[in-house]
């Protein structure tokens, strides 16, 4: 046996570059003050796309080092670039936000890089601690940035509320941890998972009740019901970049992290864990089609939004075959492009005394902004999942994977995953309510009041490629490269 | 009488029930409920290293070092986030944070 002082460092250069880069970002900061913002901003943007550079050249099979507590391999490569696009997508759409309110901090894109080093490592983690180290730190980046407005009475109660549950979720996790190191003997997803398939019996009950808390602390990251008390209120409170930011990339990490441990240790007690996410997906499509309606600030209704949006993905979950796993990987990627084009829609409009909150502020915009309101009809009815837009596909192919998982049991006994499909959609169109009544108010109601022209050619660049993307996604072109990696993506994990 | 492995189980699980118990029945004081959260996590870090002196294994009192330090660094931003919601509201009192509802 050789000893080496150094673990093999080479797959994980892209966090280590990350790690310094913010450390470097931060002094240079410090030296130059808030003046220096524009010119951080655009510097973490770069640190983020070089370190998705040296994630996509990563192209090899699964690679674990750190004393097997760190894995590479597809799965996490392609969640990897979603976080890092999302994440640097969300730093270039704050700039202009930060400039019109004149509260510019050069520590807001800098918190940025460090929550998305947490998400990182949070996808990488193959060990309860590994998991626990990224969580920890994308968790306490997050809370800062919910109130980084420290004068607005809105965004600190908005961090508060954020921090008092998620240092609660945090210790649920962290107590199922504890009961699935004492039961099982090792914190190391692999090791974990080879002991239970090795049992003689079924596994522990104490590992059943460690499982169980581990996945209420990451439902919570997630947020879905019943663990989503949260949302609503810190999407309304939290300034609209720092909503924009948190739509996407830690709900991508989140659910990558989700369906690593689900698989890999607890692969064997898939029985135990399918009615749990069949529960959670069917809360959560409900609950956020159903609660959306009656929903007037539009932050609050893209809460409950990405609510029933994680409730599809789980479906994919629920199916619990490599097609559900493929359909999951394609629904986030599908969901990013979605969601980071509507927020930026939601971060060009702004009228006299601030931004754009309540519905009603969007009427006449077909009148006045014909071509954002375009962009922002064509993102609703992707989110409402209308044919032929990217949103029905990313629906249709977890409704897929999940039809298949039920109708492939010899036994026939998976009504569970039939209702669950059927119910599903049936939620997906009470949700289009909403999404078209936005519609509605873009285009048949009477104009207000001015909207301030926002010259911002960052926001209306991706606006525009969104928007693109998701009208062109039926094209072989466009469509083929992501459903080919997501399906390597999903092989990493279920052969 | 032996103090065994399930007497420090028991502990911990109590200082969590209190811990959860603190969070969801106060209504009084948020200091209150950054104490339940230290208390959670010293319930874990009890479970971690009374599992790890009966597995004979050191990842368990690893994993506690790494939840003292983040502990440390929790408690200090949640604390930097009630100064500012105090400076704002003039008040930290549970019932008083309803600004959003619905």
């Amino acid at each position: 046996m050789t000893e080496t002082l150094l673990p093999d460092l080479a797959p994980a250069y892209g966090e280590i570059f990350m790690a310094i880069g913010a450390m470097a970002l931060l002094m240079f900061g410090v030296f130059r003050g808030n003046k220096s913002t524009e010119l951080v901003s655009l510097l973490t943007a770069a640190v983020m796309i070089v370190t998705l550079i040296i994630t996509v050249t990563w192209n090899d099979t699964a690679v674990y080092t750190f004393e097997n507590m760190f894995v590479v391999d597809r799965f996490t490569s392609f969640m990897k670039i979603l976080v890092l696009v999302a994440s640097a997508l969300a730093v270039f759409m704050s700039m202009q936000y930060f400039k019109d309110e004149k509260e510019e901090r050069f520590e807001y894109p800098i918190l940025v890089l460090l929550a998305t080093l947490g998400m990182m490592v949070m996808v990488s983690a193959n060990d309860l601690m590994s998991l626990y180290m990224g969580l920890e730190l994308q968790s306490l980046s997050l809370y800062v940035l919910a109130s980084i407005r420290r004068d607005s009475e809105l965004a600190t109660e908005a961090g508060l509320k954020y921090f008092v549950l998620g240092a609660l979720s945090s210790g649920i996790l962290l107590f199922g941890s504890s009961l699935i190191y004492g039961f099982v003997g090792s914190t190391n997803f692999t090791v974990i998972g080879q002991t239970l398939s090795q049992a003689s019996h079924g596994p522990d009950i104490g590992v059943i009740i460690g499982m169980v808390l581990v996945l209420a602390g990451l439902a919570f990251k997630i947020s879905a019901v019943p663990f989503h008390m949260w949302t609503p209120d810190v999407y309304q409170g939290a300034p609209t970049p720092v909503t924009a930011f948190f739509a996407v990339a830690p709900k991508v990490a989140a659910l990558a992290l989700l369906v690593r441990v689900l698989y890999v240790p607890f692969g064997e007690m898939s029985e135990s864990w399918t009615q749990v996410i069949v529960f959670m997906s069917l809360a959560s499509m409900v609950l956020g089609s159903v609660a959306a309606v009656v929903q007037t600030n539009i932050k609050r209704l893209m809460a409950y939004s990405s609510i029933g949006h994680i409730g599809f993905a789980l479906v994919g979950i629920a199916a619990g075959s490599q097609d559900g796993l493929r359909g999951l990987v394609i629904y986030m990627a599908i969901y990013l492009v979605m969601n980071v084009g509507t927020f930026a829609c939601i971060l060009a409009m702004r009228r006299k005394d601030g931004m754009v909150e309540d519905i009603s502020d969007l009427a006449g915009l077909a009148q006045t902004r014909p071509a954002m309101a375009a962009a922002l009809g064509i993102f609703m009815l992707s989110l409402a999942g209308i044919p032929p837009l990217a949103g029905f596909w990313g629906k249709w192919y977890v409704f897929k994977a999940v039809i298949a998982t039920a109708v492939a049991d010899p036994m026939a006994t998976n009504y569970g995953l039939i209702m669950l499909a059927v119910i599903g959609v049936m939620a997906s169109v009470v949700g289009a309510y909403y999404y078209l009544n936005i519609i509605k108010v873009m285009f048949f109601n009477e104009p207000e009041g001015e909207f301030i022209l926002q010259k911002s050619r960052k926001l209306k660049a991706i606006m525009g490629v969104s928007a693109a993307l998701m009208l062109l996604f039926l094209l072989p072109q466009i469509n083929a490269p992501v459903l080919e990696y997501a399906r390597m993506a999903a092989a990493a994990l279920i052969s | 009488m032996e103090i065994g492995l399930a007497h420090y189980l028991t502990v911990a699980a109590i200082l969590f029930s209190i811990g959860i118990f603190g969070i969801f029945m106060n209504r009084k004081n948020v200091i209150v409920i950054l104490m339940s959260v230290e208390l959670i996590l010293l319930s874990v870090n009890i479970n971690f290293v009374a599992f790890s002196s009966y597995l004979n294994d050191m990842g368990g009192q690893i994993f506690t070092m790494f939840i003292l330090t983040v502990a440390a660094g929790e408690a200090a931003i949640g604390l930097a986030i009630l100064v500012i919601y105090y400076r704002n509201r003039g008040s930290i009192a549970v019932e008083d944070i309803h600004l959003m509802k619905g």
